[in-house]
Protein backbone atom coordinates (compact mmCIF):
# COMPACT_ATOMS: atom_id res chain seq x y z
CA UNK A 1 0.00 0.00 0.00
CA UNK A 2 2.72 2.56 0.98
CA UNK A 3 4.35 2.68 -2.52
CA UNK A 4 1.53 3.70 -3.98
CA UNK A 5 1.60 6.72 -2.56
CA UNK A 6 5.53 7.20 -3.27
CA UNK A 7 6.22 9.47 -6.37
CA UNK A 8 7.90 8.02 -9.26
CA UNK A 9 11.22 9.20 -8.27
CA UNK A 10 10.76 8.21 -4.56
CA UNK A 11 10.37 4.73 -5.95
CA UNK A 12 13.40 4.87 -7.97
CA UNK A 13 15.47 6.49 -4.67
CA UNK A 14 13.80 3.37 -2.88
CA UNK A 15 15.43 1.16 -5.34
CA UNK A 16 18.55 2.63 -4.82
CA UNK A 17 18.74 2.64 -1.58
CA UNK A 18 17.87 -0.68 -1.19
CA UNK A 19 20.92 -1.34 -3.99
CA UNK A 20 18.73 -2.97 -7.02
CA UNK A 21 20.18 -2.09 -9.87
CA UNK A 22 18.46 0.16 -12.56
CA UNK A 23 18.22 -1.21 -15.85
CA UNK A 24 17.61 0.78 -19.25
CA UNK A 25 14.00 0.32 -20.12
CA UNK A 26 13.40 1.26 -16.18
CA UNK A 27 12.44 4.67 -15.37
CA UNK A 28 14.75 7.26 -14.52
CA UNK A 29 15.15 10.87 -13.60
CA UNK A 30 16.13 13.01 -16.32
CA UNK A 31 18.89 14.08 -14.26
CA UNK A 32 20.02 10.66 -13.42
CA UNK A 33 20.29 9.61 -17.09
CA UNK A 34 22.17 12.92 -18.35
CA UNK A 35 24.71 12.57 -15.33
CA UNK A 36 25.27 9.34 -16.25
CA UNK A 37 25.82 9.72 -20.53
CA UNK A 38 28.01 12.30 -19.36
CA UNK A 39 30.15 10.77 -16.90
CA UNK A 40 29.96 7.05 -19.03
CA UNK A 41 30.83 8.85 -22.70
CA UNK A 42 33.81 11.41 -20.94
CA UNK A 43 35.07 7.61 -19.35
CA UNK A 44 34.64 6.33 -22.67
CA UNK A 45 36.67 8.99 -24.12
CA UNK A 46 39.48 8.41 -21.58
CA UNK A 47 39.77 5.17 -22.50
CA UNK A 48 39.91 6.05 -25.91
CA UNK A 49 42.83 9.15 -25.80
CA UNK A 50 44.44 7.25 -23.26
CA UNK A 51 45.76 5.08 -26.04
CA UNK A 52 47.47 7.89 -27.77
CA UNK A 53 50.50 8.39 -25.04
CA UNK A 54 51.32 4.64 -25.17
CA UNK A 55 50.66 4.75 -28.88
CA UNK A 56 53.87 6.68 -28.99
CA UNK A 57 55.69 4.09 -27.85
CA UNK A 58 54.85 0.87 -29.72
CA UNK A 59 57.43 1.19 -32.10
CA UNK A 60 60.56 1.96 -29.46
CA UNK A 61 59.61 -0.47 -26.36
CA UNK A 62 62.68 -2.16 -25.73
CA UNK A 63 61.80 -5.93 -26.48
CA UNK A 64 59.43 -7.70 -28.32
CA UNK A 65 58.30 -8.47 -25.21
CA UNK A 66 57.42 -5.22 -23.72
CA UNK A 67 56.29 -4.21 -27.32
CA UNK A 68 53.72 -7.28 -27.25
CA UNK A 69 52.92 -6.36 -23.76
CA UNK A 70 52.21 -2.38 -24.81
CA UNK A 71 50.06 -4.08 -27.37
CA UNK A 72 47.82 -6.05 -25.87
CA UNK A 73 47.49 -3.42 -23.35
CA UNK A 74 46.63 -0.47 -25.79
CA UNK A 75 44.08 -3.05 -27.82
CA UNK A 76 42.60 -3.35 -24.31
CA UNK A 77 42.65 0.47 -23.60
CA UNK A 78 40.44 0.63 -27.61
CA UNK A 79 38.15 -2.53 -25.70
CA UNK A 80 37.13 -0.35 -22.91
CA UNK A 81 36.32 2.27 -24.74
CA UNK A 82 33.63 0.37 -26.60
CA UNK A 83 32.07 -1.34 -23.35
CA UNK A 84 31.51 2.16 -22.26
CA UNK A 85 30.42 3.48 -25.26
CA UNK A 86 27.74 1.13 -25.72
CA UNK A 87 26.63 1.47 -22.01
CA UNK A 88 26.23 4.85 -22.77
CA UNK A 89 23.66 4.03 -26.13
CA UNK A 90 21.81 2.06 -23.60
CA UNK A 91 20.25 5.39 -21.95
CA UNK A 92 20.01 6.58 -25.62
CA UNK A 93 23.11 8.60 -26.22
CA UNK A 94 24.04 8.01 -29.95
CA UNK A 95 27.75 6.99 -30.69
CA UNK A 96 28.47 9.25 -33.61
CA UNK A 97 27.18 12.27 -31.09
CA UNK A 98 29.42 11.14 -28.29
CA UNK A 99 32.46 11.20 -30.69
CA UNK A 100 31.27 14.47 -32.02
CA UNK A 101 31.32 15.96 -29.14
CA UNK A 102 34.51 14.72 -28.33
CA UNK A 103 36.13 15.82 -31.66
CA UNK A 104 34.53 19.42 -31.13
CA UNK A 105 36.11 19.84 -27.70
CA UNK A 106 32.38 19.99 -25.95
CA UNK A 107 33.26 17.17 -24.14
CA UNK A 108 35.95 16.03 -21.41
CA UNK A 109 38.25 13.38 -21.05
CA UNK A 110 40.52 12.67 -18.40
CA UNK A 111 43.31 15.83 -18.55
CA UNK A 112 46.15 12.81 -17.52
CA UNK A 113 46.74 12.22 -20.66
CA UNK A 114 47.46 15.58 -21.81
CA UNK A 115 50.73 15.25 -20.13
CA UNK A 116 53.71 14.00 -22.46
CA UNK A 117 55.14 10.19 -21.94
CA UNK A 118 59.15 11.26 -22.33
CA UNK A 119 60.98 8.27 -21.89
CA UNK A 120 60.24 4.65 -21.68
CA UNK A 121 60.24 5.17 -17.39
CA UNK A 122 56.61 6.87 -18.49
CA UNK A 123 55.01 3.86 -19.93
CA UNK A 124 56.06 2.38 -16.31
CA UNK A 125 54.54 4.97 -14.67
CA UNK A 126 51.17 5.09 -16.35
CA UNK A 127 50.72 1.84 -16.01
CA UNK A 128 51.90 1.68 -12.44
CA UNK A 129 50.49 5.00 -11.03
CA UNK A 130 47.54 6.23 -13.77
CA UNK A 131 46.29 2.79 -14.19
CA UNK A 132 46.78 2.38 -10.47
CA UNK A 133 44.32 5.24 -9.70
CA UNK A 134 42.22 4.21 -12.60
CA UNK A 135 41.53 1.27 -10.50
CA UNK A 136 40.81 2.60 -7.53
CA UNK A 137 37.99 4.99 -9.54
CA UNK A 138 36.75 2.08 -10.94
CA UNK A 139 36.40 -0.59 -8.56
CA UNK A 140 33.51 1.01 -6.74
CA UNK A 141 31.99 1.71 -9.86
CA UNK A 142 31.85 -2.40 -10.38
CA UNK A 143 28.91 -1.75 -7.90
CA UNK A 144 27.40 1.32 -9.24
CA UNK A 145 23.64 1.68 -9.33
CA UNK A 146 22.88 1.72 -13.46
CA UNK A 147 23.42 -2.06 -14.37
CA UNK A 148 24.73 -1.74 -17.93
CA UNK A 149 27.63 0.52 -16.84
CA UNK A 150 28.56 -1.73 -13.60
CA UNK A 151 28.34 -4.93 -15.65
CA UNK A 152 30.99 -2.91 -18.40
CA UNK A 153 33.06 -1.83 -15.36
CA UNK A 154 33.13 -5.44 -14.05
CA UNK A 155 35.23 -6.12 -17.18
CA UNK A 156 37.38 -3.00 -17.26
CA UNK A 157 38.48 -4.05 -13.87
CA UNK A 158 39.30 -8.12 -14.21
CA UNK A 159 41.88 -6.42 -17.62
CA UNK A 160 42.86 -3.31 -15.34
CA UNK A 161 45.10 -5.00 -13.20
CA UNK A 162 47.73 -6.82 -15.69
CA UNK A 163 48.14 -3.10 -17.11
CA UNK A 164 49.02 -1.55 -13.39
CA UNK A 165 51.53 -5.08 -12.71
CA UNK A 166 52.85 -4.26 -16.02
CA UNK A 167 53.66 -0.90 -15.60
CA UNK A 168 55.40 -1.98 -11.70
CA UNK A 169 57.22 -4.45 -13.70
CA UNK A 170 58.34 -1.72 -15.87
CA UNK A 171 59.68 0.69 -12.62
CA UNK A 172 61.26 -2.38 -10.82
CA UNK A 173 63.40 -3.35 -13.46
CA UNK A 174 64.66 0.24 -14.17
CA UNK A 175 65.03 0.26 -10.64
CA UNK A 176 67.43 -2.87 -10.59
CA UNK A 177 68.76 -1.66 -13.19
CA UNK A 178 71.78 0.96 -14.41
CA UNK A 179 72.33 4.14 -12.28
CA UNK A 180 71.11 6.16 -14.60
CA UNK A 181 67.69 3.81 -15.70
CA UNK A 182 66.92 4.23 -11.53
CA UNK A 183 67.42 7.93 -12.57
CA UNK A 184 64.85 7.98 -15.55
CA UNK A 185 62.57 6.42 -13.13
CA UNK A 186 62.45 8.87 -10.33
CA UNK A 187 62.27 11.45 -13.08
CA UNK A 188 59.15 9.79 -14.57
CA UNK A 189 57.99 9.37 -10.96
CA UNK A 190 58.65 13.46 -10.71
CA UNK A 191 56.46 14.46 -13.57
CA UNK A 192 54.02 11.91 -12.91
CA UNK A 193 53.05 12.02 -9.17
CA UNK A 194 51.37 15.24 -8.80
CA UNK A 195 49.15 15.02 -12.08
CA UNK A 196 47.98 11.56 -11.20
CA UNK A 197 46.43 12.76 -8.17
CA UNK A 198 44.75 15.36 -10.10
CA UNK A 199 43.16 12.42 -11.44
CA UNK A 200 40.40 11.77 -8.86
CA UNK A 201 39.18 15.09 -9.38
CA UNK A 202 38.68 18.60 -7.38
CA UNK A 203 38.50 19.00 -3.67
CA UNK A 204 35.40 17.69 -2.08
CA UNK A 205 34.62 21.39 -1.09
CA UNK A 206 35.43 22.10 -4.72
CA UNK A 207 32.96 19.19 -6.03
CA UNK A 208 29.66 20.84 -5.62
CA UNK A 209 28.00 17.88 -7.21
CA UNK A 210 29.05 14.60 -5.48
CA UNK A 211 26.83 14.69 -2.88
CA UNK A 212 23.71 13.89 -5.84
CA UNK A 213 25.67 11.23 -7.41
CA UNK A 214 26.92 9.33 -4.11
CA UNK A 215 22.73 9.70 -3.36
CA UNK A 216 22.65 7.93 -6.84
CA UNK A 217 25.22 5.33 -5.98
CA UNK A 218 26.91 6.51 -9.30
CA UNK A 219 29.54 7.83 -7.63
CA UNK A 220 30.15 5.47 -3.90
CA UNK A 221 33.39 7.54 -2.30
CA UNK A 222 34.48 11.01 -2.35
CA UNK A 223 37.60 12.19 -4.46
CA UNK A 224 39.47 13.26 -1.43
CA UNK A 225 38.83 9.64 0.39
CA UNK A 226 40.08 8.05 -3.18
CA UNK A 227 42.87 10.35 -3.05
CA UNK A 228 44.49 9.86 -0.11
CA UNK A 229 43.48 5.78 -0.45
CA UNK A 230 45.73 6.04 -3.56
CA UNK A 231 48.88 8.02 -1.40
CA UNK A 232 48.36 5.36 1.30
CA UNK A 233 48.83 2.68 -1.58
CA UNK A 234 51.57 4.19 -3.59
CA UNK A 235 53.92 5.47 -0.97
CA UNK A 236 54.81 1.98 0.00
CA UNK A 237 55.38 0.84 -3.25
CA UNK A 238 57.63 3.51 -4.06
CA UNK A 239 59.56 3.27 -1.12
CA UNK A 240 60.14 -0.71 -2.31
CA UNK A 241 61.23 0.40 -5.28
CA UNK A 242 63.78 2.64 -3.82
CA UNK A 243 61.89 5.97 -5.40
CA UNK A 244 61.07 9.15 -3.42
CA UNK A 245 57.75 10.62 -4.53
CA UNK A 246 58.10 14.62 -4.86
CA UNK A 247 56.37 15.58 -1.95
CA UNK A 248 58.35 16.87 1.28
CA UNK A 249 55.05 16.99 2.98
CA UNK A 250 54.38 12.92 2.68
CA UNK A 251 54.55 11.62 6.39
CA UNK A 252 53.01 8.96 8.26
CA UNK A 253 50.16 10.20 10.46
CA UNK A 254 49.20 7.54 13.32
CA UNK A 255 46.48 9.22 14.28
CA UNK A 256 44.31 9.20 11.03
CA UNK A 257 46.31 5.85 9.87
CA UNK A 258 47.22 7.22 6.50
CA UNK A 259 49.35 9.58 5.08
CA UNK A 260 49.99 13.31 5.33
CA UNK A 261 50.69 15.00 1.87
CA UNK A 262 50.97 18.38 0.48
CA UNK A 263 48.33 20.55 -1.62
CA UNK A 264 47.80 19.76 -5.41
CA UNK A 265 48.31 22.86 -7.90
CA UNK A 266 44.66 23.45 -8.50
CA UNK A 267 45.84 26.21 -11.01
CA UNK A 268 47.61 23.61 -13.12
CA UNK A 269 44.35 20.92 -12.94
CA UNK A 270 42.00 23.42 -13.82
CA UNK A 271 44.17 24.64 -16.63
CA UNK A 272 44.81 21.62 -18.28
CA UNK A 273 41.00 20.98 -18.15
CA UNK A 274 40.04 24.13 -19.97
CA UNK A 275 42.40 23.32 -22.68
CA UNK A 276 45.50 24.53 -21.91
CA UNK A 277 47.86 21.38 -21.21
CA UNK A 278 50.97 20.20 -22.47
CA UNK A 279 49.11 17.65 -24.73
CA UNK A 280 45.94 18.86 -25.40
CA UNK A 281 45.70 20.04 -28.76
CA UNK A 282 48.04 17.09 -30.30
CA UNK A 283 45.82 14.55 -28.54
CA UNK A 284 42.46 16.11 -29.84
CA UNK A 285 44.35 16.45 -33.35
CA UNK A 286 45.62 12.89 -33.56
CA UNK A 287 41.71 11.98 -32.44
CA UNK A 288 40.53 13.76 -34.90
CA UNK A 289 42.85 12.96 -38.07
CA UNK A 290 42.39 9.06 -37.17
CA UNK A 291 38.36 9.90 -37.25
CA UNK A 292 38.71 11.42 -40.42
CA UNK A 293 40.79 9.57 -42.19
CA UNK A 294 39.01 6.52 -41.02
CA UNK A 295 35.71 7.96 -42.56
CA UNK A 296 36.20 6.14 -46.18
CA UNK A 297 36.99 2.65 -44.17
CA UNK A 298 33.36 3.24 -42.47
CA UNK A 299 31.37 4.53 -45.68
CA UNK A 300 33.16 1.38 -47.68
CA UNK A 301 31.71 -1.18 -45.39
CA UNK A 302 28.59 0.18 -45.29
CA UNK A 303 28.12 0.53 -48.90
CA UNK A 304 29.40 -3.23 -49.10
CA UNK A 305 26.71 -4.31 -46.56
CA UNK A 306 24.34 -3.33 -48.54
CA UNK A 307 25.03 -3.82 -51.52
CA UNK A 308 25.53 -7.76 -50.61
CA UNK A 309 21.93 -7.50 -48.63
CA UNK A 310 20.08 -6.33 -51.58
CA UNK A 311 22.03 -8.87 -53.30
CA UNK A 312 19.79 -11.69 -51.28
CA UNK B 1 25.33 13.50 -37.82
CA UNK B 2 26.77 10.96 -39.81
CA UNK B 3 24.01 9.01 -41.70
CA UNK B 4 25.91 5.89 -42.12
CA UNK B 5 26.20 5.25 -38.50
CA UNK B 6 27.00 1.36 -38.51
CA UNK B 7 24.26 -0.55 -36.83
CA UNK B 8 23.84 -1.72 -33.50
CA UNK B 9 24.36 -5.38 -32.87
CA UNK B 10 23.89 -7.39 -29.42
CA UNK B 11 26.71 -9.99 -28.72
CA UNK B 12 25.86 -13.21 -27.06
CA UNK B 13 28.76 -15.72 -26.03
CA UNK B 14 29.13 -18.87 -24.80
CA UNK B 15 31.91 -19.31 -22.38
CA UNK B 16 32.42 -22.76 -22.74
CA UNK B 17 30.65 -26.23 -24.43
CA UNK B 18 27.55 -27.02 -22.20
CA UNK B 19 26.42 -23.32 -21.34
CA UNK B 20 24.20 -21.48 -22.88
CA UNK B 21 24.80 -18.18 -24.60
CA UNK B 22 25.00 -15.08 -22.68
CA UNK B 23 24.30 -11.49 -23.72
CA UNK B 24 27.73 -9.68 -22.96
CA UNK B 25 27.14 -6.47 -24.17
CA UNK B 26 26.85 -4.79 -27.82
CA UNK B 27 29.09 -3.62 -30.80
CA UNK B 28 28.62 -1.52 -34.14
CA UNK B 29 29.37 -3.47 -37.72
CA UNK B 30 28.47 -3.07 -41.39
CA UNK B 31 27.10 -6.64 -41.25
CA UNK B 32 27.20 -9.76 -39.52
CA UNK B 33 30.49 -11.34 -40.35
CA UNK B 34 32.01 -7.99 -39.17
CA UNK B 35 29.83 -8.30 -35.83
CA UNK B 36 31.40 -11.84 -35.09
CA UNK B 37 34.92 -10.40 -35.95
CA UNK B 38 34.56 -7.20 -33.70
CA UNK B 39 32.88 -9.85 -31.14
CA UNK B 40 36.13 -11.65 -31.14
CA UNK B 41 38.15 -8.91 -30.56
CA UNK B 42 36.00 -6.85 -28.06
CA UNK B 43 34.82 -9.44 -25.98
CA UNK B 44 37.07 -12.61 -25.97
CA UNK B 45 40.20 -10.91 -25.77
CA UNK B 46 41.02 -13.49 -23.29
CA UNK B 47 39.73 -17.09 -23.94
CA UNK B 48 35.86 -15.74 -22.91
CA UNK B 49 34.45 -17.69 -25.24
CA UNK B 50 33.82 -20.58 -27.80
CA UNK B 51 30.92 -19.70 -29.56
CA UNK B 52 29.80 -16.13 -30.66
CA UNK B 53 25.83 -15.02 -31.52
CA UNK B 54 25.24 -11.38 -32.69
CA UNK B 55 21.77 -10.26 -33.25
CA UNK B 56 20.65 -6.93 -34.97
CA UNK B 57 19.57 -4.70 -31.75
CA UNK B 58 16.30 -3.75 -33.49
CA UNK B 59 15.45 -6.96 -33.86
CA UNK B 60 15.24 -7.92 -29.85
CA UNK B 61 11.72 -7.39 -28.50
CA UNK B 62 11.58 -7.12 -24.50
CA UNK B 63 9.09 -6.94 -21.94
CA UNK B 64 8.05 -3.32 -20.73
CA UNK B 65 9.19 -3.09 -16.81
CA UNK B 66 6.60 -1.07 -16.37
CA UNK B 67 4.03 -3.57 -16.37
CA UNK B 68 6.14 -6.22 -14.54
CA UNK B 69 4.13 -6.30 -11.33
CA UNK B 70 0.61 -7.12 -13.92
CA UNK B 71 2.70 -9.17 -16.27
CA UNK B 72 4.54 -11.65 -13.65
CA UNK B 73 1.63 -11.35 -11.08
CA UNK B 74 0.04 -15.31 -12.52
CA UNK B 75 3.03 -16.79 -11.01
CA UNK B 76 3.00 -15.29 -7.42
CA UNK B 77 0.66 -17.00 -5.59
CA UNK B 78 0.90 -20.31 -6.96
CA UNK B 79 3.12 -21.59 -4.18
CA UNK B 80 1.85 -25.33 -5.36
CA UNK B 81 4.18 -25.43 -8.31
CA UNK B 82 7.39 -25.82 -5.82
CA UNK B 83 8.08 -28.84 -4.14
CA UNK B 84 8.39 -27.70 -1.04
CA UNK B 85 4.73 -27.02 -0.97
CA UNK B 86 4.18 -30.77 -0.39
CA UNK B 87 4.32 -32.33 3.23
CA UNK B 88 6.31 -36.24 2.94
CA UNK B 89 6.39 -38.30 5.59
CA UNK B 90 9.68 -39.14 7.58
CA UNK B 91 9.40 -42.57 6.59
CA UNK B 92 9.07 -41.78 2.77
CA UNK B 93 12.78 -41.85 1.35
CA UNK B 94 14.18 -41.50 -2.08
CA UNK B 95 11.96 -38.30 -2.91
Amino acid sequence: METLELTQEEQFQARIDADIRIEPKDWMPDAYRKTLIRQISQHAHSELVGMLPEGNWITRAPSLKRKSILLAKVQDEAGHGLYLYSAAETLGASRDQMLADLHSGKAKYSSIFNYPTLSWADMGCVGWLVDGAAILNQVPLCRTSYGPYARAMVRVCKEESFHQRQGFEIMQTLCEGAPTQKAMAQEALNRWWWPTLMMFGPADADSPNTAQSMNWRIKRFTNDELRQKFVDMMVPQAEFLGLTVPDEKVQWNDTKNGYDFGDVDWEEFWNVVKGNGLCNQERLGARVKAHEEGAWVREAAMAHAEKRKARG
Amino acid sequence: MNQSEWPLWEVFIRSKQGLDHKHVGSLHAADAEMAIQNARDVYTRRLEGVSIWVVESGHVHASNPDDAAAFYEPANDKIYRHPTFYQVPDSIKHM
